[in-house]
């Protein structure tokens, strides 16, 4: 589903991913770990498109899209949440999902005034796109609040339902666990396993390990920019390479 | 005073509130919708009016043409002109960070400013253009300008009613997604540099109307007139005022701020003689206390923004109740 080769990136001869390679499967749920500072949210941005790869290639759904915008890259269904909620604060929160649906004619602004009832018809069906993820999500009562006046959890939740309305072939998710609390954490880890049900690809960067002991089928660890191990949950755990670079030393 | 005299002088700051009104839903579109910061109103007013100007006037030989078009085709013109000086500025500088384009339009107004101000081959250099014609003008005799005053009025209405039907509909949205979070727009499928592009040609586009109806309805331009105090600080100030992100505030901003700067004027005519050269100075303070006051006590303007952005989701049973914020 998703192949990453040999992708360095440097910033002022810092190599912040260093020719990192991996594959993700369709309809799996991977992990991303490894300490701070390994690489994995500039690799991020690089899948996402924010930023250009040094060197190497991102294949995505049988298309290279490493030379792509953000724009381009999210259409084709790879889609990303941020590790701090990026609301859109001054615009509520079925705003923030009609915003995502894809092909509105009313984009171009001469359709809303030569065609208005075409317009009206699309919106009505985003609209009711967004309302149904919102249910989904049991956000539902927060739907005319301002999304800027929303918990950190309700915010948490509100990444995943503008990335849900993009209908995402796969979800790059930033720390879905970071700040988040227990019984919600429960809830987020059941949307998770519930979309791939549905065929949604997943990979997560994660520091929770209990997160990702739970519902990842594969962990990839990284470690100074590149690629260290990779495999089974329990099996990467024991891994003492890992361990090594996690802890610091040998326990 | 008589009666006529006030009428009159009503009349008169009636059609220039109208007309900075325009210039205040140009600066919406582009500031209030989608974040961009144009400090060069001025730049795109003076386009506006020297197209309307040099294409509306008869042929002279001091300056390019006239060509003795219809008002019409110079009110049009007008409008194509600015806003193919805001691509031009646009296509360069919009992919850039935020102040570039603050930088950009802010030297290019300056630089728009100089050219008319040097090129007397173009429009007459510093002693101006005169003689813009307004059609009817001799026809109507004194009731010229109230038929002025209608027609400014009635563009202004159009314009209101079709950003109205323009911005609260999803390509407003995704202009103020893209104001909120650029990074959140990208990442949501959005092209963000097409977005600014149109907003900032869109909004040059209507600055540039506002041009030409000035032009045409005091009926001599010159340099002067385009000093960015006049227009490009007023205009913000006006748009502030009103409720950034509102058309309804960018009008009635435009209106309110006109009205009191037009007051000062009367208040400045009281001052003892010593203190009297210095009241246009005054003036300008005055202003901008008020802007300060604004933004201190009331930062959303009058009006604040609506709550939903697309008239429909206002409109619909289950949003209509929520859908105006205070």
């Amino acid at each position: 589903m998703l192949s990453v080769r040999q992708v360095t990136k440097e910033f002022g001869g810092i190599r912040a991913v260093d020719a990192c390679s991996f594959e993700v499967e369709r309809a799996s749920i991977t992990g991303l770990i490894g300490p701070n500072g390994a690489g994995k949210t500039t690799l991020f941005n690089i899948m996402s498109g924010f930023l250009r790869p040094d060197r190497g290639e991102v294949w995505f759904d049988g298309q290279r899209i490493d030379h792509l915008p953000p724009h381009r890259i999210a259409r084709l269904g790879l889609v990303r949440t941020f590790q701090i909620p990026r609301e859109l604060k001054a615009m509520t929160v079925l705003e923030n999902l009609m915003l995502v649906a894809r092909d509105q004619r009313g984009e171009r602004i001469w359709n809303s005034w030569f065609f208005p009832s075409k317009v009206r018809e699309e919106e009505e069906a985003a609209r009711a796109k967004a309302e149904e993820v919102l249910e989904f999500l049991d956000l539902s009562r927060h739907a005319h609040e301002l999304a800027g006046n929303l918990s950190v959890g309700q915010k948490k939740l509100l990444e995943l339902a503008r990335g849900l309305m993009a209908d995402p072939k796969m979800f790059l998710l930033d720390e879905p666990g970071a700040g988040v609390n227990p019984s919600l954490m429960r809830r987020i880890t059941g949307y998770i396993e519930e979309l791939r049900r549905r065929g949604t690809t997943f990979l997560l960067i994660e520091h929770d390990m209990d997160l990702v002991m739970n519902i990842c089928d594969k962990v990839i660890v990284m470690n100074q920019g590149t690629h260290l191990a990779e495999g089974d949950p329990e099996v990467v755990r024991q891994n003492p390479v890992v361990v090594e670079a996690y802890m610091g030393g040998t326990p | 005073m008589t009666v006529e005299g006030v009428l009159s002088y009503l009349v008169f700051f009636a059609t220039m509130a109208g007309i900075y009104a325009v210039l205040s839903l140009g600066l919406n579109i582009q500031w209030g919708y989608n974040g961009l910061f144009n400090i060069g109103i001025a730049g795109f007013f003076a386009v506006g009016a020297y197209t309307s100007a040099i294409l509306t006037t008869p042929p002279s030989p001091t300056h390019l043409g006239g060509f003795g078009l219809p008002m019409m085709v110079g009110f049009l013109a007008a409008g194509a002109a600015s806003g193919l000086i805001a691509l031009l500025i646009g296509i360069p500088t919009l992919r850039l960070r935020e102040d570039y384009l603050a930088i950009a339009t802010i030297g290019i107004a300056e630089t728009i400013r100089y050219i008319f101000q040097n090129e007397a081959w173009l429009a007459g250099g510093i002693r101006g253009l005169a003689g813009i014609p307004f059609p009817w003008r001799r026809a109507l005799g004194p009731s010229a300008n109230f038929v002025y005053l209608a027609l400014v009025i009635a563009i202004l209405a159009a314009l209101y009613f079709a950003l109205e039907r323009g911005l609260r509909s999803p390509w407003g949205r995704v202009l103020k997604a893209i104001r909120e979070d650029e990074y959140v727009a990208a990442a949501s499928g959005k092209d963000v540099f097409r977005f600014r592009l149109e907003s900032l040609v869109l909004g040059g586009i209507v600055m540039g109307f506002a041009g030409s109806l000035y032009a045409h309805f005091v009926g001599f331009i010159s340099p002067q007139a385009f000093h960015p105090m006049l227009t490009t600080f007023i205009v913000w100030v006006m748009l502030t005022v009103g409720g950034s992100g509102n058309n309804k505030g960018a009008i009635v901003g435009a209106y309110l701020v006109w009205a009191i700067w037009s007051m000062t004027e009367f208040v400045t005519d009281f001052l003892p003689s010593a203190m009297a050269t210095r009241a246009a100075s005054l003036r300008v303070v005055l202003i901008g206390v008020l802007l300060i006051a604004v933004l201190m006590y009331r930062p959303t303007g009058l009006f604040g923004e609506e709550r939903h952005v697309s008239r429909l989701i206002a409109r619909s049973p289950t949003g209509g109740s929520h859908a105006r914020s205070g």
